[in-house]
């Protein structure tokens, strides 16, 4: 009993623990040339030690920073245990990140070592290189392309490993060692959240944090070693590490890595895991691919679809409000069931699903809908970055579409003034890495973590977020506004990919909206409207009607204060890359208004065209310009009062 | 008699269509392990000559040597059988067919097992299978296209198709690629792409490459030589910075500047 508490205190530790007792159970999976290949338990704890030693060969010590960078791969995943045995920590990064961001990461964390997936990644460091002041060596994992390039600071995965073995039989007991120094207190990895303002910030995550979430995750679902997920999410995000690590180790389940970001639907599909976890974008593409498919299909495959679709969310609907299901229904649903909603989610992959997450956003209560009707058990979560990914979950029985969740055991909720909402308990993060500043802002001296955002709890007892808590303004007249609530509105439409509502202490609220091309340009075609480009697309008369209609139907469920009177579609999407937004697609709000600040002058002063000055950000920093006109548009019925 | 050994050996060929000489009187050496670009205006009997090499066409004169092999007049089939690939201007693949199944087919001259063993699918048959399969998936990973395997070709876009066709030819191991302007038609990225799939094959494998491509920015980046046929004669061969600067190679691309009167050669 003693070892087992002793095994639950480092992620390391656990992983010698699974392979001891799981042994040759699948740990970690990786479509390769096709196949799935499999490392067990056992087979992923040597590889992982062998890593390990490998780096200690090469001078890794305790507290140094390894960072990853790349899709999905077990070498990646087992690199990052492998510095931790070591008592380092780890550092992954977005692979998309510009360099000037991917620098300015590196350093800050003084990543020594660097594990890159292939020739790509490493082409990228190679550019920095001599801005990196720590880094001392770069191993990748892929050896295609690399034959020409003979650096000392370059190696191998394999070369790692085949020194870690010598260095291993040269120092019997050295890695158990390493590990058994470790403590629960240490720093596991860092995540840098990219932040609505400024520089990234790097919060540290702990071993205990890391543990305890998972501990808590695993027993309120009930996972089980059977169980599988899919490893497709940036390894640099929170949601990743807490699952593909954190979970994956404790439940002892296993992970697996699609073969390529683009076959991520394709793998979804083969694999079926028991367990997904999506964000809402991608829950949305995949009610959008459905959409697309039905009214491509036959007219018999057409209305049998929409007939059992419209029979499922009915049903949905009177189960959501704890009302009985007529027999009729019933029978409907479960004819249902075998004509259509098993078939529809062995498509998407979801039959095996015993459970569905979405969090990092809200989801549109239609698409929602749409899931839990068709048997996914779709639930939300609620977490962030600082509290290891975890603060609330919705528990089977309690799902919908407005709430994060119950706040889970072992974590405290609290509502502070101005309805800000503070977390205390094991998922609260250490602090902020080398910036004791900002960790004083957001940890007070009791524990409690300002997650800086706005919320309440509901009767129920679940947590209800409205918005950023320091965005929430209010209209010239004293109405309290909450932009990303009406954003969020608009969002839920198909249509409208990105949002930005502009109102405080304004006399009304206004919008900016990119239009998702996909879906816009799909309805487009359907209407025989040709067009160019995002640009052309966007300023269509009939595009622009389209857009006033979804701004309607939001406006309808918004308070008359606070309806949306005049927008303007954007000449192109929000980007990452133009600082607009931040990696996890969270708009940086004080940016866009700086820089559209011409467009928000329009708006209030009645313009109804604006001219556009874009600046578009290429991948390597290389930057264009645009020039274009966009229409402002007052969305009828609702006539600014100013 | 140069010291290096060529690979390739292309002594004084000739190909008219009647009265049409394509190409005249053209030498051509062609070094292991080298990118070799062959450029000239349209018409200048580049695909003429490329033609020839893989036995598509059987030279008027001259003589062609692949290694110690006499090859002026073998067919085709033998030709890739003596490890020569190519890609067309004009795509050719079975659009009908899969990505998997259209390089599956790359292989054909490497498989050995007969119609009856093959149908049987049993010991040896079963054990080639999955040897070429496997390296079948080798070139869809080194091409990326993980995600088109199970697709018919007909329905991928064109610089994909490109890139497919590329792949069917590395099916075939081929010691040397004769690519007919596998960039033609596609986007800036698509050719980027495309550059650093043939530098790659070149690299990793060793492959010779014999490549025909109007984009000069790319045929001077990542060529070895370049030589330059124009109405059928070979006029240069040399580095890039050598047959940038030949004024015969001006000549024939912007004209003579005596005789200029009208804007030069049609695209």
């Amino acid at each position: 009993m003693e070892a087992e508490v002793a095994d639950l205190t480092t992620l390391p530790r656990l992983l010698l623990r699974n392979a001891r007792e799981l042994q040759d159970r699948p740990a970690i999976r990786e479509k390769d040339r096709g196949i799935w290949q499999t490392w067990s338990w056992r087979q992923y704890h040597d590889q992982v030690r062998d890593f390990a030693l490998g780096l200690a060969a090469l001078g890794f010590r305790r507290g140094d920073r390894l960072s990853v960078i790349g899709d999905n791969r077990p070498r990646l995943y087992a690199a990052q245990l492998a510095g931790q045995s070591l008592g380092g920590v780890s550092v992954a990064v977005y692979q998309d990140s510009i360099a000037k961001e991917l620098a300015f990461v590196w350093n800050h964390a003084e990543v020594s070592v660097i594990v890159a997936e292939d020739q790509e990644q490493v082409d990228k460091i190679q550019g920095l290189r001599s801005e990196l002041t720590a880094l001392r060596v770069v191993i990748y994992d892929d050896a295609r392309g690399m034959a020409g390039y003979k650096h000392d600071w370059l190696k191998s995965y394999e070369e790692v490993q085949a020194v870690g073995r010598t260095f291993g039989a040269e120092h019997p007991g050295y890695f158990e060692a390493e590990v058994d120094q470790g403590k629960p207190a240490d720093v596991a990895i860092v995540c840098y959240t990219s932040g609505t303002t400024g520089n990234p910030k790097g919060a540290m995550i702990t071993h205990a944090n890391a543990i305890g979430v998972a501990e808590i995750f695993c027993r309120e679902e009930g996972v089980k070693p059977e169980d599988t997920s899919l490893a497709y999410l940036p390894m640099a995000w929170a949601g990743d590490a807490t699952y593909t690590l954190f979970a994956s180790l404790v439940a002892g389940f296993c992970s697996n890595c699609p073969e390529s970001p683009e076959t991520v639907q394709r793998d979804l599909r083969e694999l079926g895991p028991t367990t997904v976890l999506a964000p809402p974008r991608i829950w949305e593409n995949m009610l959008t691919a459905v959409q697309v498919r039905a009214a491509d299909a036959t007219p018999l495959k057409r209305r049998t679809f929409n007939y059992f679709r419209a029979a499922a969310e009915r049903a949905e609907i009177l189960r959501a409000d704890g009302k009985p299901v007529p027999a009729g229904l019933r029978f409907a649903t479960t004819l249902g069931e075998f004509f259509v909603y098993g078939p529809v989610r062995d498509q998407l992959g979801l039959r095996q699903a015993k459970w569905a997450l979405t969090g990092g956003a809200p989801l549109g209560p239609d698409t929602f809908r749409f899931f839990r009707s068709i048997g996914v058990n779709l639930k939300q979560v609620y977490g962030s970055t600082e509290t290891s990914g975890l603060v609330s979950l919705q528990p089977d029985t309690e799902a919908n579409p407005t709430s994060a969740g119950r706040p889970v055991p072992g974590v405290e909720v609290k509502i502070a003034e101005r309805g800000e909402v503070l977390v205390r308990g094991c998922s609260v993060f250490k602090g902020y890495l080398k910036n004791e500043d900002a960790t004083r802002e957001v940890l007070d001296p009791d524990g409690w973590f300002h997650t800086g955002d706005a919320g309440f709890m509901d009767p129920r007892g679940h947590l209800v977020i409205i918005d950023r808590a320091k965005d929430v303004g209010a209209l010239a007249d004293g109405t309290p506004f909450a932009p990303q609530f009406i954003e969020n509105k608009l969002k839920f439409s198909p249509f409208i990919r990105e949002a930005v509502a502009f109102g405080n202490e304004r006399p009304f609220v206004a919008a900016m909206i990119a239009i998702d091309l996909s879906t816009v340009g799909n309805w487009a075609e359907r209407r025989g409207l040709a067009y160019t480009s995002y640009n052309d697309l966007s300023q269509k008369a009939e595009v622009r009607e389209l857009i006033a209609n979804e701004i309607r139907k939001g406006n309808e469920t918004l308070p008359e204060a606070t309806k949306i009177r005049r927008f303007l579609l954007l000449t192109k999407d929000l980007e990452a890359d133009d600082a607009e937004m931040t990696r996890t697609r969270k708009v940086r709000r004080k940016f866009v208004a700086e820089k559209y600040a011409a467009v928000i002058d329009a708006f209030y002063s009645g313009g109804h065209e604006v001219e556009l000055a874009t600046t578009i950000t290429y991948e390597d920093g290389r930057q264009a310009s645009i020039q274009s006109r966009a229409r402002i548009e007052d969305v009828e019925k609702a006539p600014a009062h100013v | 008699m140069a010291l290096v050994s060529n690979q390739l050996d292309i002594a004084d060929v000739s190909k008219a269509f009647g009265g049409v000489h394509a190409v005249t009187r053209v030498s051509l050496d062609v070094r292991q392990g080298e990118i070799l670009s062959v450029i000239g205006p349209n018409g200048a009997g580049k695909t003429t000559l490329l033609n020839m090499i893989s036995g598509f066409y059987h030279p008027d004169s001259g003589r062609i040597m692949l290694e110690a092999t006499d090859i002026t007049n073998v067919k085709p089939s033998q030709v890739a059988e003596l490890g020569v690939a190519r890609t067309f201007q004009n795509i050719a693949l079975f659009r009908g067919m899969t990505v998997l199944d259209n390089l599956m087919l790359g292989r054909h001259t490497r498989m050995k097992s007969g119609v009856l063993a093959s149908f049987v699918y049993w010991g040896m048959a079963q054990k080639e299978e999955v040897d070429h399969r496997r390296r079948v998936e080798d070139i869809i990973d080194f091409l990326k296209i993980q995600d088109l395997r199970r697709l018919p070709t007909g329905s991928l876009a064109y610089g994909l198709q490109k890139r497919v066709e590329l792949g069917r030819a590395l099916a075939l191991e081929p010691k040397i690629l004769l690519l007919d302007e596998p960039m033609g038609g596609c986007n800036h990225e698509e050719k980027e792409d495309m550059a650093r799939f043939i530098l790659d094959v070149n690299q990793e494998w060793g492959t010779t490459i014999i490549l025909i491509e109007h984009d000069m920015g790319v045929v001077m980046d990542i060529s070895d030589r370049v030589a330059v046929l124009d109405m059928g004669q070979k006029i240069a061969q040399g580095t890039p910075d050598e047959v940038r600067a030949n004024p015969q190679v001006i000549k024939a691309y912007l004209g003579d500047p005596k005789a200029a009167t009208n804007g030069g050669r049609s695209g």
